[in-house]
């Protein structure tokens, strides 16, 4: 570890955050199931494949555009089992709640929680409350936890992915960092930006019955799309070549990103999926995405190539190309 | 240096005008263009409008460049 | 949907049209400096180097205003954001960028009062809602922004705000341009002038580089469209051996720029010598709060006196924002130098030359040594 203190940027999904899970939890915790580092844990349990996954969320304000802290707090976990190919089954939830926090929020939250949960058919079956002093924390904090069970013949990871593959998402980008966002800024949309936060085990479910050799699933988060890439391609020791002209980003999210100086790439979701899937199945996986409410946009953005290892690359809409690394600190508007 | 975008005025109120671009829009203070009206694009910087953008020397930017390039396809 | 402006100058088509007209007339080897930090930034978004015949090379100038800014005025910032009462506003910009001891995001870690801001009125805004608190702005920037740090003194003495002061460290353009040309290290054969800035200045203030030192300038905007024709007007000039200042950017560049926006910033400010990092002081490039506006300067508010300058040891920053080296003949770079651990400001800034060279692929571009 470089630094003495914990920085906003080492929970942000970038180098940092990275830095601090390899440098300091890895070596303490150290397990084959923790080591593999991919967004949950596959355990063996009398000769059923479990997967387990934990997931804390403290977005700020908790309610944005199109959803709320606790929709985020479903999803979030049943995509972290989703990725793995697993059916997401038991929920826990840990809520820690600001004195003065009021219980009619704290309502709408929960009634949030449990219809996203149907949606996904997990049950919530556990849970814990701390309440702490105010100015303790902004507002309410949420953690979940999720158990899911994985699927015969499945084997997603992120060090899957083989030269040929073709990268697909399953549709526009950085809307939800964008919705969050631009409440804080100031900014307004003739039509209303919302978040992307969604449930995807049922559409992650529709691509295994088309296939079931897709290499890898995740769900490009905080960081964006150019950082989990990023770590896709460290983890598979391969490239990625992604073509510009294709990567979905809608009129107004792109134009957001102008004024604040963001680039899409790094923007959060929180219902997409980058999948990494076999040449021979591509077209047929994304037929099948483009059936699924989360998925009418699904379209090939890149593919993965045998040359600059561990790197992303972009081909640009004037056919340069350029680099594209992970996210280094958090994104921060800026003037220049 | 210097990020600016351009956008269209859309409303007007003393020394803050509403501004669009993509379907954003964004409030921004027009100290510096004081004479910006409704329908204007303007060029905005660190939320203010630093400049008109004249919308016809816009038009001819481009136009030079689509008038060699079909010129090109002529004579190819 | 409305994105009139930018999407018509990122089409690829028309790209790669003035790409194959510079092909056709570019013989002569071609050093152009992109002097604006924003442009060394879209020039790499956007693959521009590659696609340029091999007898171009561009070369990234001092025009980031991150990392000209000497360690003096983020110790100033430092050391009043550590002062009981105080709210410091800046720009995300700045937050990262070492000073001599410390960073505001690592002030803003050990519990200052630290806020970003979109807009200077943004701070003035902060400064009205906190009236028992002082608001103080960080400021940087070059023609394109200091107008705006001056819009906001007035706003604030317009409304009897006195809890609001700025730490000024805005800087001019075109002397710093002088300055590079009459060190004269690296050759230059035309100068890429930034957009931005031009909207306010207008192309007067550059005339000297074509009439006196016989270099052809054009002032150019951010879209690939907008690069690739600017280099095709500067190849043209530099192939018929004329020397003029043109404006590529015409839609957001008249050639008086905005005279009222440069009235109001002379008014609040006056020209002074600056410190640029790793270039020294160059006369005239500064600006400093005028006499009748002193209250508003946060530096003399809080009585803030900061030490000379440490040079960051082993740092080649200076070189790099002459141009005269480029990020990989610099012994840190991408070594001990990397955007998560920086040793100087130009891996720190977004548009610092050594972070888009990391960032963007080491350059993997025309131009290496």
């Amino acid at each position: 570890m470089r630094h003495d203190k914990i920085l906003l940027a080492h929970g942000s999904g970038g180098k940092l955050s990275h830095e601090l899970v390899t440098e300091l939890f890895l070596p303490v915790f150290d397990s084959p199931e923790l080591n593999r580092l991919d967004d949950r844990a596959e355990v063996q349990v009398a000769g059923a494949r479990l997967a387990f996954t934990t997931d804390s969320f403290v977005v700020s304000p908790p309610f944005f555009p199109g959803g709320d802290i606790g929709k985020l707090a479903v999803c979030g976990t049943v995509n972290d089992l989703a990725m793995g190919g697993a059916e997401p089954l038991w929920l826990s939830t840990g809520f820690i709640i600001e004195e003065g926090f009021p219980v009619d929020k704290l309502r709408a939250i929960t009634a949030s929680m449990k219809k996203t949960a149907d949606e996904a058919g997990v049950k919530i079956v556990c849970g814990d409350t701390k309440v702490v002093e105010k100015g303790s924390l902004d507002q309410i904090f949420i953690n979940t936890s999720g158990i899911g069970m994985v699927p015969e013949g499945v084997d997603i990871s992120g060090n899957r992915a083989r030269p040929g593959d073709k990268v697909i998402i399953n549709g526009f980008i950085g809307d939800h960092g964008i919705a969050v966002m631009a409440e804080r800024q100031g900014l307004s949309f003739r039509n209303q930006i919302t978040t992307d936060s969604a449930p995807l085990n049922g559409l992650v479910r529709s691509m295994l019955e088309v296939s079931k050799d897709i290499h890898v699933l995740r769900d490009p988060t905080r960081g964006g799309v150019a950082t989990t890439l990023n770590e896709i391609a460290m983890q598979s020791n391969v490239g990625i070549v992604l073509r510009e002209d294709s990567v979905p980003v809608r009129d107004e999210v792109m134009a957001a990103c102008e004024i604040l100086g963001f680039d899409p790439l790094y923007v959060a979701n929180e219902g997409k999926v980058l999948a990494i899937v076999p040449p021979e199945s591509a077209d047929s996986v994304v037929t099948e995405m483009r059936k699924n409410r989360y998925g009418e946009d699904s379209v090939i953005i890149g593919e993965v190539v045998d040359d600059h290892h561990g790197k992303v690359v972009l081909s640009t809409g004037i056919g340069g190309k350029r680099i594209v690394d992970m996210l280094v600190g958090e994104q921060l508007p800026r003037i220049c | 240096m210097c990020l600016a975008v351009p956008a269209k005025i859309v409303s007007l109120s003393g020394m803050t005008a509403e501004v669009e671009t993509g379907g954003v829009t964004k409030k921004v203070s027009t100290d510096l263009v004081p004479e910006v009206r409704i329908n204007d694009y303007v060029l905005v910087h660190a939320g203010f409008a630093i400049q008109v953008i004249d919308e016809q020397e816009a038009v001819e930017t481009l136009k030079l460049f689509q008038e060699i390039l079909e010129h090109e396809h002529e004579v190819s | 949907m409305n994105m009139k402006f930018l999407k018509d100058y990122r089409d690829g088509e028309i790209a790669r049209g003035i790409i194959r007209k510079i092909n056709e007339i570019s013989r002569r080897p071609a050093k152009l400096m992109e002097v604006c930090g924003t442009h060394t930034v879209a020039i790499f978004r956007h693959g521009i180097r590659e696609v340029l015949p091999r007898n171009i090379s561009l070369i990234s100038g001092p025009g980031c205003p991150v990392c000209v800014t000497p360690n003096r005025h983020i110790d100033e910032a430092v050391e009043i954001c550590r002062r009981p009462g105080v709210i410091l506003t800046t720009f995300g910009d700045m937050m990262k960028v070492p000073g001599s001891s410390s960073s505001l995001a690592a002030e803003k870690a050990a519990g200052a009062d630290i806020r970003i801001v979109y807009s200077t009125m943004d701070a003035v805004d902060i400064a009205r809602d906190n009236p028992d608190k002082e608001t103080v702005f960080f400021g940087i920037g070059f023609e394109t922004t200091s107008p705006t740090v001056a819009a906001a003194i007035l706003r604030a003495e317009q409304e009897g705000i006195g809890n609001f002061s700025v730490v000024g460290a805005q800087k001019l353009i075109p002397q710093a341009i002088r300055a590079l040309l009459q060190s004269n290290e690296i050759g230059i054969n035309g100068f890429i002038l930034p957009g931005h800035v031009s909207s306010l200045i207008g192309t007067k203030p550059y005339r000297f580089i074509a009439e006196e030192f016989s270099i052809p300038a054009v002032v150019i905007g951010f879209e690939p469209v907008d690069i690739l024709q600017g280099i095709y007007m500067l190849v043209k000039q530099i192939e018929e051996g004329t020397a003029r200042v043109e404006i590529q950017y015409n839609r957001g560049v008249p050639p008086e720029g905005n005279p009222h926006a440069m009235n109001l910033l002379f008014k609040v400010f006056e020209p002074a010598d600056a410190i640029w990092r790793g270039v020294g002081t160059i006369p005239g490039t500064g600006l400093t709060i005028r006499p009748e506006y002193s209250r508003f300067d946060a530096v003399r508010k809080f009585g803030v006196c900061i030490q000379e300058d440490r040079d960051l040891p082993g740092c080649r920053c200076g070189e790099v924002l002459r141009g005269v080296i480029t990020p990989l003949q610099c012994g840190h770079f991408g070594r001990t130098c990397i955007p998560e651990n920086p040793v100087g400001p130009c891996m720190v800034s977004v548009e610092g030359t050594c972070a888009a060279y990391y960032k963007f692929g080491k350059g993997a571009s025309g131009d290496e040594a």
